[in-house]
């Protein structure tokens, strides 16, 4: 059992030391210093108070991490059947991660009729793919995956396993790990190798406030989630050749207790991940009708318009535009934050971006740190006379 | 039928920043608030309880402050309220999480069906729902976007996917993680939370499951270790423009059309 023990004679300010828990989880009744389920085990009270709280861990039996071979890479297909980028992503970073520790780069798919998409695997660099090919998994259910993926694990063991942060990869991916009883951590942003085939991930966590290096220290396979557009398109591989392994599974295992009785495909539109220009608005916004000049603006600019959160709470925008920790991450070449602060969860949503121009009247805002350009002033004033400068540019 | 809501204390700010010189946390103020996206699973659950007469459990994992939330979702119209609290959970990480979670509602229940909101606004991994659906071995949808039925041992459920609505049909016990878009929350009532100020929210600890290995629990039920925590790395390539906004106008005009943003790029 792995624990911080409290050394209560060593206190000598009690509220002071309570202080120290950004979680709230030092306790003090009659003075006597505890901890309570809000601990998240970050041991900050351990490098600030060394002497009051010592850190224990159990002496655990150590796994045989060699016995778990080659970075895996968990494709996901679109409703079209084509590759979503995000894999492709996932194949240039497992490609640096496997050169790292001399693995191999594995792919996993599956779905109905994926030998083509299977195939371009190889060019973004997979050494083996590993194909599930069956009608029970011509649509998403998370059950049938998770059973392909188990398979897949069983059969390979890779050492580390990739999966998009989608819609799709958040639901069967924790089901996996959660069945292997190993480790997951959600939208890493930095991915590192040690020798040992530890797995470095980074993370932004509260809100992406502040960013959290975790390890998988005794479970195999780690299980990472990376978001679309966190890490760049990859080129394609010099010599495209690989492995390719047909897997059946038996009928049973693809069993689902949901049944799907009707799709119905929704109009093709092109979401803020995919705009190269976006125009985003925050608090500075006083009123709903006053979103017609962020959209004006990029018109101009043949941009989408995406917001913070808090234009989403107010319904002003709808979820699909919301930039940030809890909406989208983007990475598009020009991004103008208007009137947004730039708290560090919006911050994570949008600082892939080539360029970042911010206009805020407070010269203290957050989003300066993070701005290319930073205007100190009034979008109220800057983007009609911006508007106005383009229009007789167009007239001209 | 049995309905449980699993919902999560949150902070009410995000605002944690670290001294980059002594690597400690600094956190304004400590209120806290009920996940927003949980407010959407409550409200499936409440219209589930008055369109078919279920039974709602609120089910949280927390610290004893945690029973605010619970508060609140009897002022909202659930009918019982579960706090799973130890200190031995402190230090979970998302499998350890569910696990708990897992122990919890088998103990409180069974329960016909779990909702859960999308995610949390602290954790952000929108990950315990599936992994609590595995561990307690029953199916899960997320993205619900709408309920169409509910019977004794089925449901009816739309989900959202990428390109396209997809409706389905799920064996009862499940567990869904509903989207947003499902239905408007409500507001706590004032007349409910007169009606409910004297019951009983129920304490589970770790002595009151089945399974009442330590090792199971908390940090060292969680394979996933937080080696450190630091502050993000701000731009250092930076210019800043402080003139009028009608010099900051023309400028930025400028700046656009140099980069050729004003052109069509198709």
């Amino acid at each position: 059992m792995s624990r911080i023990i409290i050394h209560n004679e060593k206190v000598q300010n009690v509220s002071e030391v309570i202080k120290i828990c950004p979680f709230g989880a030092i306790e003090a009744v009659d003075n006597v210093l505890s901890i309570n389920a809000a601990c998240k085990m970050c041991r900050l009270c351990t490098k600030r108070f060394p002497e009051i709280f010592e850190y224990q861990e159990s002496i655990v039996p150590q796994i045989d991490k060699s016995q778990w071979q080659g970075i895996a890479v968990v494709a996901e297909l679109t409703e079209k059947n084509e590759l979503h980028p995000v894999t492709l992503e996932l194949l240039g970073k497992a490609r640096e991660l496997a050169a790292k520790v001399n693995q191999k780069v594995l792919a996993f798919i599956a779905g109905f009729h994926v030998e083509s998409s299977a195939e371009e695997l190889f060019r973004y660099g997979a050494d083996e793919i590993v194909i599930y090919d069956d009608e029970a998994l011509k649509y998403f259910r998370a059950e049938p995956f998770t059973a392909a993926l188990e398979d897949f694990i069983n059969f390979r063991q890779p050492s580390v396993v990739l999966v998009g942060g989608t819609v799709i990869g958040r639901q069967f991916a924790p089901r996996a790990a959660a069945r292997f009883r190993t480790g997951l951590t959600a939208d890493c942003t930095v991915l590192d190798i040690k020798e040992n085939s530890d797995l470095e991930q980074i993370r932004p966590a509260f809100g992406g406030n502040i960013m959290a290096h975790i390890n998988t220290p005794n479970h195999r396979p780690q299980f990472a989630t990376v978001r679309y557009k966190i890490f760049p398109f990859p080129e394609k591989a010099d010599s495209p050749a690989g492995i390719k392994i047909r897997r059946t599974l038996a009928p049973g295992k693809l069993a689902s207790a949901i049944t799907v009785e009707g799709i119905e495909p929704l109009p093709e539109e092109q979401g803020i991940e995919e705009a190269q220009v976006i125009v985003a608005a925050g608090k500075g916004i006083k009123r709903q009708e006053d979103l017609q000049m962020i959209r004006d603006l990029a018109e101009a600019l043949h941009g989408k318009v995406a917001g913070t959160r808090c234009l989403v709470e107010a319904g002003w925008l709808n979820h699909k535009q919301q930039i940030g920790l809890s909406g989208r991450t983007v990475a598009p070449k020009l991004i103008i934050c208007c009137g947004i602060s730039g708290s560090v969860q919006f911050a994570a949503g949008m600082k892939g971006a080539d360029k970042i121009i911010a206009i805020n009247t407070d010269p203290n805002a957050s989003i300066f740190k993070i701005a290319h350009i930073g205007i100190v002033g009034d979008i109220y004033e800057v983007i009609p006379a911006l508007l106005e400068q383009i229009r007789k540019g167009s007239v001209r | 039928m049995k309905i449980a809501i699993c919902i999560k204390q949150v902070p009410g700010t995000t605002a944690v920043e670290v001294d980059p010189v002594t690597g400690t946390l600094k956190r304004d103020g400590v209120e806290s608030k009920l996940n927003p996206c949980d407010l959407y699973a409550l409200e499936t659950a409440l219209r589930l309880k008055e369109s078919c007469g279920a039974s709602l459990t609120a089910v949280t994992m927390g610290p004893p402050q945690a029973q605010s939330i619970l508060r609140e979702a009897f002022m909202m119209g659930v009918d019982e309220a579960v706090l799973v609290s130890d200190r031995k959970f402190g230090g979970s990480d998302v499998l350890s999480t569910s696990y708990t979670l897992a122990q919890a509602l088998e103990c409180a229940g069974p329960f016909d069906l779990i909702i859960c909101g999308r995610q949390t606004t602290d954790g952000d991994t929108a990950q315990v729902g599936s992994e609590l659906a595995e561990l307690l071995h029953i199916p899960h949808a997320a993205n619900v976007i709408k309920i169409r039925s509910l019977e004794e041992k089925q449901l009816q459920a739309t989900v959202l996917l990428p390109g396209c609505r997809m409706q389905i049909s799920m064996q009862l016990p499940a567990l869904i993680a509903v989207d947003e878009s499902i239905a408007e929350p409500r507001l706590p009532s004032y007349k409910l939370k007169l009606a409910t100020a004297d019951r009983k929210i129920k304490l589970l600890s770790l002595k009151d499951f089945t399974d009442t290995d330590e090792s199971h629990y908390g940090q060292s039920g969680s394979p996933t270790r937080v080696v450190r925590v630091f502050p993000p790395e701000h731009n250092t390539r930076q210019e800043r423009w402080e003139g009028s906004g009608q010099e900051n106008a023309l400028r930025l005009a400028a700046f656009l059309e140099e980069g050729k943003f004003l052109q069509n790029p198709r």
